[in-house]
């Protein structure tokens, strides 16, 4: 049996007073690619700042690699943070930097590596993203698939064992979007990553999931291969996956109550 | 990590055994330019290497730089497993010298 290097257990979370996770359970196994799959607002981003430990929830723990993130020291959470890199959604460059620089801040701030090292480092990387010679160029002159390339630079330039990707190929065209799907598999094979992937992408999960988690309003409604996932007797993962809107709908008497703002029960 | 360094034929041998990353591949850069500036040819050899990092990596491209620098050789032997994939992944197979066993190296020399 392999060990999961992310636990999540009994995860709750609100925003004001609407709960946006509900008892969210699952793990992480290593070397995996999990993919947390969902429609708009049901609650993927908020399940991935959990993880990165940005956000503090009701109730839960999460361990990484057997540190409960919501208690730990911070030395402990400083040494975790090390092993995980992170790639958000648009790249998250600093703009006043080019991408040499960019991709090379992890290092500057973690480790004491001679110069020539770091730079020999960063342009490794960036060849392997596709993105050799590009190094002096400035965020703004880059395309949304550079973009987000180099934001994936930036986040394995430490070779973490734990690498979270937010929305990979949203907004790329179908090339690009292939393009990235395959580094994220070679990552994964060539450097042992283990991966989590949040998307909302049907192609690009098929193709690289190891398992899927499927998010329906802030809870999981199934977990499994993508077979299992394709095979779903559940009728909400059925219109996911088949790009229908959810017809799942109150009945009109709870609509009509609703118009009034009359109280349920 | 340990590292063991022994001569063969005209050949000074670096074996790598276990894990290079952030906590030791400056110290190994040192120990290998160290032995190429008094002129040896090396031959890193990776047979028993389990994992290298791209620190680990750009230290051995320094390294065979200042090899080129000082007219000797640098070879690379026995990759497989993880470094040999983060070889190809970083297309360093196409800039190193790379060769199955110090034997084939070191006889031919
Ligand atoms: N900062 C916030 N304050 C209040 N509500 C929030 C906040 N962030 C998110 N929410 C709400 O929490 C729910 C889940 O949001 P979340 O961003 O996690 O969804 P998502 O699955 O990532 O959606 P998308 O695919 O659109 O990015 C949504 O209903 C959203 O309105
Ligand atoms: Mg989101």
């Amino acid at each position: 049996m392999v060990k999961p290097i992310i636990t999540v257990e009994h995860l709750f979370a609100q925003y004001g007073d609407t709960q946006v996770l509900k008892d969210v359970n699952l793990e992480v196994n290593t070397g995996e690619i999990l993919v947390v799959m969902g429609g708009s607002g049901s609650g993927k981003s908020t399940l991935l700042n959990h993880m990165l430990g940005l956000k503090t929830p009701t109730s839960g723990t999460i361990m990484i690699d057997d540190v409960n993130i919501f208690n730990a020291k911070n030395k402990q959470l400083r040494n975790l943070r090390k092993k995980m890199g992170v790639a958000f959604q648009g790249g998250a460059l600093l703009s006043s930097l080019n991408v040499a620089d960019n991709v090379r801040l992890p290092l500057e701030h973690n480790t004491s590596l001679d110069t020539q090292t770091i730079d020999i480092m960063v342009r490794m990387k960036l060849e392997v993203m596709n993105m050799a010679d590009t190094g002096h160029l400035m965020p703004s002159e880059l395309s949304g698939g550079m973009l987000k390339r180099a934001g994936l630079a930036r986040a394995v330039i430490m070779d973490p064992k734990l690498l979270f990707f937010d929305e990979p190929s949203a907004g790329l065209d179908p090339t690009t979007a292939v393009e990235l799907d395959e580094l994220i598999l070679t990552l994964r094979d060539a450097m042992n990553m283990t991966i989590v992937v949040v998307t909302h992408e049907l192609e690009s999960v098929f193709k690289i999931a190891d398992r899927v988690v499927v998010l329906f309003g802030g809870e999981v409604v199934a977990n499994g291969t993508v077979d299992d996932i394709k095979n779903s007797p559940d009728e909400r993962i059925h219109n996911m996956i088949n790009r229908q809107p959810n017809t799942h709908r109150d009945d009109g008497e709870v609509y009509f109550n609703r118009l009034l703002n009359k109280d349920k029960d | 990590m340990n590292i063991e360094i022994e001569k063969y034929n005209n050949y000074q041998v670096i074996k790598l055994y276990g894990e290079v990353d952030l906590s030791n591949s400056r110290s190994i850069k040192l120990d290998i330019i160290k032995l190429i500036k008094s002129k040896n040819n090396i031959i890193v050899d990776f047979t028993h290497l389990q994992y290298i990092d791209s620190s680990g990596m750009a230290s051995l491209v320094e390294a065979f730089n200042e090899a080129k620098e000082n007219d000797t050789e640098f070879h690379i032997v026995g990759a497989n497993g993880s470094p040999l994939q983060v070889l190809q992944l970083t297309r360093l197979n196409t800039v190193f010298n790379l060769a199955d066993s110090v034997e084939v190296v070191g006889n031919n020399g």
